[in-house]
This record gives structure tokens, sequence and C-alpha cells, in this order.
């Protein structure tokens, strides 16, 4: 072997031409070949391409790097589907041109943030993402706020990609901001899969608070409620982007809720935007929250 | 005229632009580990981490690495030829060219201008820039090889030219998008297809622009310092062919546990354990071409370098492999680990073995001896040190941020929500710094060391 390699350096041409073929080998198995495939070009039946206005958005989420801090595929793995949601499907991707998936998770996946929260939650949050989270690193993109679309921009886009789009939603885009986009798009991401049931055992659910009224489980529940919920519902409930807890209505109705109630809303959230709590807080964690909240309600 | 004919300007001028844009590279990489910890570090909207973050990476990998592989390509393959640059002209064209394109690219990343694909963020106008310098560079070396007036090609000239080859494959096609705009396009492919040509390309950028071309310092380096032949000739050829032919199938272990085919992600991790082979084949090789004369070679300054330049070359490519299996990937993916990984490559073995064979060139080209070795041993340990530092605590809070991601209550719910894990990164991402802070300082020694040893060598020319 080794005297058919003296041959060969010598030769330069043979050489570059054989470094090419062995290069190609690995190329055509597992990136040219399987682009002939269909398994690589899935699409989901209810997968719509972008808007124009989520479009924009997505523009702008590569223009800032958002995917150097978050992914955008969630992994078939346990704790990964209880944090985030039904894990990513290759049909969920067919209208990314490029991929975001990301590589790096300094900041939590994305792959199923479309719907978790309301609007107005990622306004505030993309504003000053600290007032939310004490100990968040992320930058704020406030900035985002003051910029105009481009429609002219965003039509050329549209149709680069050879994206659907009327007349109106072009025009309609001059009164949007960057941030409107960005918004646009974090509320369509993942949105083609159905959200996961939440699995937790917390879901078997008693009718009555076992902690009712005990002092120790409203201290926790207070301690809960800060990390968790103050955000949304503010300060000792009195309501933000969420509604209040200190009045008697529940899901838009008027009346008394059941502990049982209360504490499924807060383990599987609501339709109305509420992201669910139970795989991020236990049992115990759940019931002593609702012992802080009807605490709450007496503040009224 | 000689001067000229041997292109020593040329190749210099390649050298200096490389460390301009590794300082460049090195504060900013500073700067975002800063941000990382203290938010208020970043700038809207041209400072951010997001914009930040990729001229860091493109700064080093192409401004310090692709610059220094021009200019020490230039200078190994002169004499592995025994002639001068078919076009010296053309190479001095080269390296303006060069400068341009890096301060554009620059530029443009900081404007937001982006394709989002790792290590091919440049939008398409540049990506034409970067082909046009590839071909420059690909046609006076492959010139000079046919022209050459030495008979066999050392192997160091194998490297060489299975990186022009694999670099031109791997850009032309990951950079192939829909054009929507002057400095705006689309990736060509789509969703899952978009990211297995991204990974193809990504990984073997570092295998064609961190690996490869370096192997050729190290190949050519090594036994100019000491002295010392390469210890086996038939490893090497085996190292070289087997190395070439594994790399392009290993892509799909950056995307393990994704939507992508399982079958193509199995390949890709099973050609993954693989490349240890190969990459030992060379690290095996250096161990033993000191080894035939170590009294000898321990008293270069330079061995050090070339030497645990090469270990932490061969603890990488473990460290990698490891990195693709399922079982190991599932904790550490996406978590601090894979920056430390990388680091170890970048600020271990890149940064050492380009470090040592500028120290090997620039006295040579002046007919000089290097300003001082006492600062060259500072420089040495005090990288040594910085990358340690920074590359075992990015380990051990990727750990971490895997476990604590993954730990659950006896009902089965998660311990830890996003914040929490994040909260306790911060004294970790602190001490990143410092150990980014050591190395900087090292690589300031090594810059002054080679600044001195210029104006030394200018002064005996005009003498």
């Amino acid at each position: 072997m080794a005297g058919l390699h003296e041959t060969l350096h010598k030769r330069p041409i043979i050489f570059a031409l054989l470094a090419t073929a062995t290069v190609l080998a690995g190329t055509i198995v597992t990136m040219l070949y399987p682009m002939l495939r269909p398994e690589m070009h899935p699409r989901l039946e209810n997968l719509k391409p972008y808007t124009a206005l989520q479009l924009a958005g997505r523009d702008i989420y590569q223009r800032e790097g958002c995917f150097y801090c978050h992914t955008q595929t969630v992994r078939p793995l346990k704790t990964e589907v209880l944090r985030y949601g039904e894990y990513s499907k290759a049909g969920e991707f067919a209208y990314d041109h490029p991929f975001l998936w990301g590589s790096k998770r300094t900041g939590p996946d994305l792959a199923r943030i479309g719907g978790k929260y309301p609007d107005a939650w990622h306004y505030r949050h993309m504003e000053n993402p600290r007032a939310f989270f004490k100990e968040s690193n992320m930058p704020s993109y406030a900035f985002l706020k003051e910029r105009k679309l481009n429609p002219e921009e965003v039509e050329r886009h549209m149709n680069a990609l050879g994206f659907p789009y009327t007349r109106e939603e072009i025009e309609a885009l001059k009164d949007k901001t960057e941030m409107d986009a960005i918004v646009a798009y974090l509320q369509v991401i993942g949105t083609a899969v159905k959200k996961k049931e939440v699995q937790v055992e917390a879901k078997v659910v008693e009718e009555i608070n076992p902690l009712s009224g005990k002092p120790e489980a409203i201290k926790k529940g207070k301690e809960i409620y800060e990390k968790n919920c103050e955000i949304c519902h503010g300060d000792d409930g009195k309501g933000g982007i969420g509604p209040t807890l200190r009045d008697n209505v529940w899901l838009g109705k008027e009346g008394e809720i059941s502990d049982g109630k209360l504490f499924s809303i807060i383990a599987d959230g609501t339709q109305a935007g509420m992201p669910p709590f139970g795989t991020q807080i236990d049992k115990e964690g759940i019931w002593s929250l609702v012992s802080y909240i009807r605490t709450l309600q007496e503040k009224k | 005229m000689d001067e000229y004919r041997y292109d020593h300007q040329t190749v210099k001028g390649f050298i200096v632009s490389s460390i301009f844009w590794g300082v460049v590279g090195i504060l900013i990489g500073l700067w975002i580990s800063i941000q990382m910890w203290h938010p208020a570090a970043n700038i809207q909207p041209y400072f951010t981490f997001g914009r930040l973050r990729v001229v860091h990476t493109n700064g080093l990998a192409f401004g310090l690495g692709v610059g220094a592989i021009f200019g020490i390509f230039y200078y190994i393959t002169m004499r592995l030829c025994r002639r001068p640059l078919l076009f010296p002209r053309l190479a001095r064209f080269h390296l303006y060219l060069f400068n341009a394109a890096i301060a554009l690219a620059a530029l443009s990343l900081l404007a937001g201008y982006t394709q989002s694909l790792e290590y091919a963020e440049l939008e398409w106008p540049l990506d034409i820039g970067v082909v046009i310098l590839w071909m420059i560079f690909a046609i006076n070396i492959f010139g000079t090889i046919f022209s050459r007036r030495e008979e066999q090609m050392y192997i160091s000239l194998w490297y060489i030219i299975a990186t022009v080859i694999a670099v031109a494959i791997l850009y032309i096609i990951n950079n192939l998008s829909i054009p929507a705009g002057l400095l705006k396009s689309y990736h060509l492919f789509a969703g899952v297809n978009s990211a297995n040509v991204q990974w193809w390309y990504g990984h073997n950028a570092v295998g064609f622009v961190f690996t490869t071309p370096i192997l050729a310092m190290f190949y050519y380096f090594l036994p100019k310092s000491t002295g010392l032949p390469i210890y086996s000739h038939r490893l090497s050829i085996i190292a070289f062919w087997s190395l070439v032919f594994a790399y392009l199938w290993t892509g799909a272990h950056h995307l393990v546990y994704t939507p992508l085919p399982d079958w193509i992600q199995t390949v890709g991790i099973v050609f993954t354990m693989f490349l240890i082979a190969p990459s030992w084949g060379s690290v095996v090789n250096g161990y033993y071409t000191v080894g035939q004369d170590w009294e000898r070679a321990k008293n270069n300054y330079l061995t050090k370098f070339f030497i645990l330049g090469i270990t932490f070359y061969g603890l990488q490519t473990v460290q990698g492999p490891t990195q693709g299996l399922r079982i190991v990937s599932q904790l550490i993916h996406y978590t601090d680990w894979v920056p430390g990984h990388v680091h170890m490559g970048t600020m271990g073995w890149v940064t050492m073995t380009v470090a040592a064979s500028v120290y090997y060139i620039i006295p040579k080209i002046y007919n000089t001896e290097i300003h001082s070795v006492k600062v060259a041993n500072i420089h040495f340990w005090l990288v040594l040190i910085g990358q340690l530092i920074f590359s075992i605590t990015m380990w051990i809070t990727g750990i971490q941020q895997g476990a604590l991601q993954k730990a659950v209550n006896p009902d089965g719910s998660l311990k830890y929500t996003m914040v929490e894990i994040i909260a306790k990164n911060y004294p970790y991402w602190e001490m990143r710094t410092v150990g980014g802070i050591i190395f900087t300082i090292g690589m300031l020694f090594f810059i002054y060391n080679i600044y001195m040893t210029i104006r030394k060598g200018k002064a005996l020319q005009q003498a």
C-alpha cells in the first residue's frame, strides 16, 4: 500500500481526484441521497405557510440571533416533553428556510411557545425580561417597539419563498412594529401540532384542599406564587396580564369555585392563555397555592 | 528580488492580519462571556449577544483561522515544492481581498445580515467573495504544486489538497440560497433537510478548517522545529485517508434526538466513533516522533506547544465522539458543555499549533531568532491555564444544566423551572470570563513577542 501511495503522491491530479471521491462518499450517502427521499420533505396536513407578519417576525428572529440561545426542537425525552410539550415532528418544519433548531439552550426551548402565553406577556417580556424573571440574562428588545416594518421588503421576502398573501395583508403591515411581528411569529411556532395533555400524577385530584387554611401551606403557597404567578396576576393577586384573583370571577363567570377546579386550572392551564403548571409544581405545591389564593380573596 | 519571489511579505501579511482579527475575535469573546452573567453589557441593537456571538465565531474561524491557514499554507507550499508561488502578485491581491472581506463580513453581521446557519452566516454577496478568495488560493496552491521542483508531495500537501477540495464542496452547497434582496436570502433547503445539509457542512467546517489544515501545520513544523522526521509514514497515510473519508459522514451527530430520520443519526454516530482511530493515528505519530529523541526534542521551546496541542486534539477527538452517543447527548447537548468542548479544540489545539507555527516562521523570514523564549514560555502557560479554566468550568456547568433539567419530584413533576436553572449558572459563567482573561493575556504576550521579533528582523535587514 505504501508503494501505491509512493506513486500517488507524485501525481497531484490523481491524488486530488481520489481525495474528491473520498470526500464525496459520505456526502452522497448522508446528505444527497436522503434529500431525494420523501422522508426528508414531510409536511403536516394542518401546517400553513407563514403569513406576511409572521415571516417578518421570523426575519427579526433570525436577524437578532435568537436561535443562538433558544432551540426550537423538543427531543422525545420524558422530562423534555414535560417541560415543553409534545416532541417535535419532522412535518412541522416544511416552510422553515432555514430550520432554526439552534444548538444551545441558554434560555428555554421555543418549539411549543406558540399560544403558551397571551400576546401581552410577550410584549412585556421582550421589552424587559428581568421585570418577569429577576435572574434572566436575556437582553432587552424594547427597541423593536420603535421600529416600523417595511411592507415592500416583507412582500419581496414572501415572493422569494412563494408564500401566498393578500394585498390587504401587506398594506396592514405599515402600521405594525417589529415587536408586533416577532410576537406574531412566536405565537405561531409549533402550533401545527396539538398540545400535549398534561400527564402528571397531580391530575388525579380530590375536591377539597387537604392543606386548606394551614399557615405553613399559605406561606409556601405565597413563595410559589411570587415565583410563578405574580408575573401575570400581579402583587397579591391584584391582576395584570392575567385577571385579578381577588374577586369571585373565574374563567369569566362570577360565582364560587371549588378547590378541585382551582387546582386543575393551575395544573392544566386555560384556553384563555394561562400555561399549565402541573409539570412544574408538585401536588403539594399546587394545594399550597390554592390555600394562598383563598387568602387573597379574603383581602378584597 | 528573492524576497518578493518567495513572497515573505504576503506570508507575513496574512499572519499579521490573522493576528489582528484574532484580537478582535478574542475581545468580542470576552465581551459576550460577560453578557452571559451581566445582561446590562448588551448594547442594543448592534451589540447584543445574538449579534456579537456570530462575529466572535466567524472572526476567529475565518479571520484568525483561515487567515493563518492562507499565510502558513503559502509558506509551507513554497518550501515543499521548492519554488516560489506560481502567481505571487495574485497572492498579494488575495491578502488585500481577504482583509476587505473579513471587515465587510464583521460589519454585515453586526448589522444583522445573517443566513442563520452556524459558521455559514454570511449573506450571499459575501459568500461569493469567500468563494473567490478560496478560488484564488486554490489556483495558486495547485499551480505551485503542479510546477513543483520536488517530486514527492509531503504529508502536509495532502492535507492542503484535501482542505481546498472539501471546503469548496461544503461551502458552495450549504450556501445555496434563494436571494430575497441585496443582503437577504433564504436557505434553498427547508426544515429537516435544511438541518441535515447545514450540519453536514457545520461539522466539516470544523473538520476542514480546524483539523486538516492544522494537521498540515503539525506535520510540517514539528519535524522542522525538532529536527526529527515523522515517526511513521505508513501511519500518516492511513490516518490521512481514513480521516478524510470518515469526516463527511458525521454531521448528523449534531442532530441526535431531533426529527431527522433515525438512520441518518445512527450512521452519523457510528462514523463519529470510527473517527477516533484516524485522529489518534496523528496523535500517536506525533508522540512517537518526539519519542525518537526526547532529549533533543525537549530542548526546543516549540515542542511543548506542538505536543500539548496534539494532546488536546487527542482529547478533543475522544470527547467529541463520546458526545455523539445518544446516552451522553441527551444529558449534555444544548448545554454549556458544548462550548467547553469547542474551546478545548480552538484554544488548546488550533491556537497552540498556529502560534507555534508563527513562532517558527517569523524568525525564519527575517533570518533571526525569536525575540524571547521566556516570553513564549509565559505565553504558553497562560493560554494553557486560561483554556483549562474555561473548558473545565463549562463541562461542570453543562452537566449541572443537563441534570437539573432532567430532575423530577417523586410525583413525576419537574423539580426546577428554567429560570431556577439559569440562576445556578452565574458563578460558572463568571469563572469562564476569568479563564478568558488569562488566555487573552497569554495571547498578548505572544503578540508582543512576534512584534519584537519583526522589529528586530527589520533592523537587521536595514543594517
